[in-house]
């Protein structure tokens, strides 16, 4: 396992000025240790791809990072502040939102409805539908997300829409931190597009900092600005995208595999 | 399916495919048609008008049909059936069910009358206590289902035992009859002809508002469409569930007091489990999900005013009360069945 030399804005110390930073973040789970000394960061306005084989700790760093459990040590520093989340809630509170790879989404709801739930505009008692809806069909406009009607009850649409009407609703709180689990999961290439045009339409307006956590790093090297990989709970590697390759990410993946297997098979 | 990708600019804003671009191939009628078909309750309206149709034009009861006594008879029937129902609908929305609530109705005025003759508690506070031992039933619903984790179906299985047993015990399985001193107070809750049809609508009307134009009906449908999902965005599910329990609950308590004016006997053999099937079996008729996330106000109140046709309108043809049970079941299910059809085509009309 080699560590890779600091890369200038890649460096795993990063700046002072990053917008988040993790610093020795261990995690066990009774005798499975998760996490290892994590150390990583995230640059304002950055786009960061989290990568890493199933089972590699990728969910675990990210229900750290979204405050679904916390650590056993190390801290997550906030725009230069320690924070502790002590829930989804919390941490989203905070300012760190996460559109997770099961969306939580509401079939049954329009798309107006789930983008506003739980931050219903209302006139008491009502809902004020109307401002909802207008507002909602503003915020898709303003991030080129075309659709034929709000009033869509989201069960009705493609996995790509549903996607991107998770991600547009996190952004419509004004997150600094917004993680993405698996966005393009099961999804075709145009559905693909659909997300990753999305996702750098937020880059190029810079308002939020993104993680991808990911473990297909084909379809999103292009729109990471640098790649972490994660295996057995290490960062494993840590490059700008634009130094790295589909084929070295492809070679130290493999031969990771590889190693594992021989040593199965010498156990076994 | 209608699954299109569609990013920035040209296509998407026109009418759906399959209707032709201009209107000009599409006459009002057809088109009118399409809007009412898209309404859920749509179906189980059609199933009401052919009913009345039916008892009112061709069977042998036409003639008794339309007279005010026999409105008042189906509204009579319809009240009981629709007020809990749209409670249900809450609950079933939010992905659980009460089988208590025809207890609740039961014991209500049992209580005000043990109130009022036992402990010379007054008239409207009687009135007013078994209301809320309504919403404390609700309360133990709400605690044992959401709290404690125990499924809704045996958690208001249970507690609808216990009040059965209760209101026996206490009464000895012997019907009375209303204080005196409630007469006046009852007159607008049971007694007077209309005053049934006229709650109905009331609640019926201001329950159509809270689930479709408040949060707590969003949150209702939220709950019960992906309910993890509803948490996540930090949807207060149990206070949901708490709340509809309790509300259901409530109307079931309201129901018996209702009732019991209405005949001015308070009896040991009302409500039960009878009483929550029909209001279940309405909401369900009117189009609400057993699984949860969806279900409209007016379809239960359109799916207890069939039942009430139904069950008016083979009374009055004379069947004999032993083969009516039958019937009835039969024409449940062809009624469902009936409303099953019409809203595969609707889904049809909605993908073209």
């Amino acid at each position: 396992m080699t560590v890779q030399a600091p890369d200038g804005q890649a460096s795993p110390a990063g700046s002072a000025e990053d917008v988040l930073r993790v610093e020795h973040v261990s995690k066990q789970f009774g005798a499975v240790t998760a996490l290892v000394d994590v150390n990583l960061h995230l640059a304002r306005g950055e786009v960061l791809g989290l990568l890493g084989d199933n089972g590699a700790g990728k969910s675990t760093l990210l229900k750290i990072l979204c405050g679904f459990q916390p650590p056993d040590s190390g801290k997550i520093i906030l725009d230069g502040q320690e924070v502790t989340f002590k829930s989804v809630q919390d941490a989203r509170a905070q300012g760190v939102d996460v559109v997770y790879q099961d969306l939580a989404l509401i079939d049954q709801l329009s798309v107006y409805h789930n983008m506003f739930l739980n931050r219903e505009v209302v006139r008491w008692p009502l809902l004020s539908n109307r401002v909802m809806r207008r507002q909602a069909r503003q915020r898709l406009d303003d991030i080129g997300i075309d659709l034929t009607s709000v009033d869509t009850p989201v069960a009705r649409l493609s996995g790509g829409q549903r996607q991107a009407i998770a991600v547009a609703r996190s952004v419509y709180s004004n997150p600094k931190v917004l993680l993405l689990d698996e966005p393009l999961a099961a999804m075709g290439a145009k559905e693909a597009a659909l997300i990753l045009d999305l996702i750098s339409d937020l880059k190029n307006r810079g308002e939020v900092s993104i993680i991808i956590v990911a473990h297909n790093y084909g379809q999103i090297l292009e729109i990471c600005d640098r790649i972490n990989l994660l295996q057995h709970g290490e960062i494993t590697f840590n490059k700008l995208s634009k130094d790295t390759s589909v084929q070295e990410l492809n070679d130290i993946v493999i031969k990771e595999y590889r190693r594992a297997l021989e040593e199965r098979q010498r156990s076994a | 399916m209608s699954e299109t990708v569609q990013r920035t600019g040209t296509t998407g804003t026109g009418p759906p495919a399959g209707q032709p671009p201009g209107n000009g191939g599409l006459n009002l009628l057809q088109r009118s048609g399409t809007v009412f078909i898209r309404q859920r309750e749509a179906t189980v309206f059609v199933v009401a008008v052919l009913l009345v149709i039916y008892f009112g034009f061709i069977s042998s009861a036409s003639s008794n049909f339309f007279t005010k006594l026999d409105i008042i008879n189906i509204t009579q029937i319809m009240a009981p059936i629709a007020i809990i129902a749209i409670g249900e609908v809450f609950l079933l929305i939010c992905g659980e069910i009460d089988l208590s609530p025809g207890f609740v109705y039961l014991f209500a005025p049992f209580l005000m009358h043990y109130l009022i003759d036992y402990y010379g508690v007054t008239p409207i506070l009687a009135i007013v206590l078994s209301l809320v031992m309504g919403l404390v039933v609700g309360l133990v619903n709400g605690f044992f289902t959401v709290t404690v984790g125990v499924p809704s179906f045996i958690t208001t299985f249970a507690t609808g035992f216990i009040l059965w047993g209760l209101t026996l015990w206490t009464s000895h399985a012997q019907p009375v009859i209303p204080p005196a001193s409630v007469e006046g107070i009852g007159h607008w809750i049971g007694t007077y002809a209309w005053s049934m049809l006229t709650w109905t609508l009331i609640l019926v009307a201001i329950l159509h508002v809270v689930l479709n134009y408040t949060r707590w009906g969003l949150h209702s449908i939220a709950t019960g469409g992906n309910q993890l999902g509803a948490r996540e965005s930090g949807v207060n599910v149990a206070t949901i569930k708490y709340g509809n329990f309790m509300l259901t609950a409530v109307l079931g308590a309201f129901v018996g007091l209702m009732v019991a004016f209405q005949l001015n006997t308070i009896d040991p053999s009302a409500g039960g489990f009878n009483a929550m099937f029909y209001s279940v079996t309405a909401a369900v008729i009117g189009g609400t999900a057993l699984l949860g996330g969806s279900g409209t106000i007016l379809g239960a109140f359109l799916g207890s005013l069939v039942l009430a046709l139904l069950l008016d309108g083979f009374n009055l043809i004379g069947i004999s009360a032993n083969v009516v049970n039958m019937i009835f079941g039969a024409a449940v299910l062809a009624a469902m069945v009936a409303n099953v059809q019409l809203a595969r085509l609707r889904g049809a009309g909605r993908m073209s």
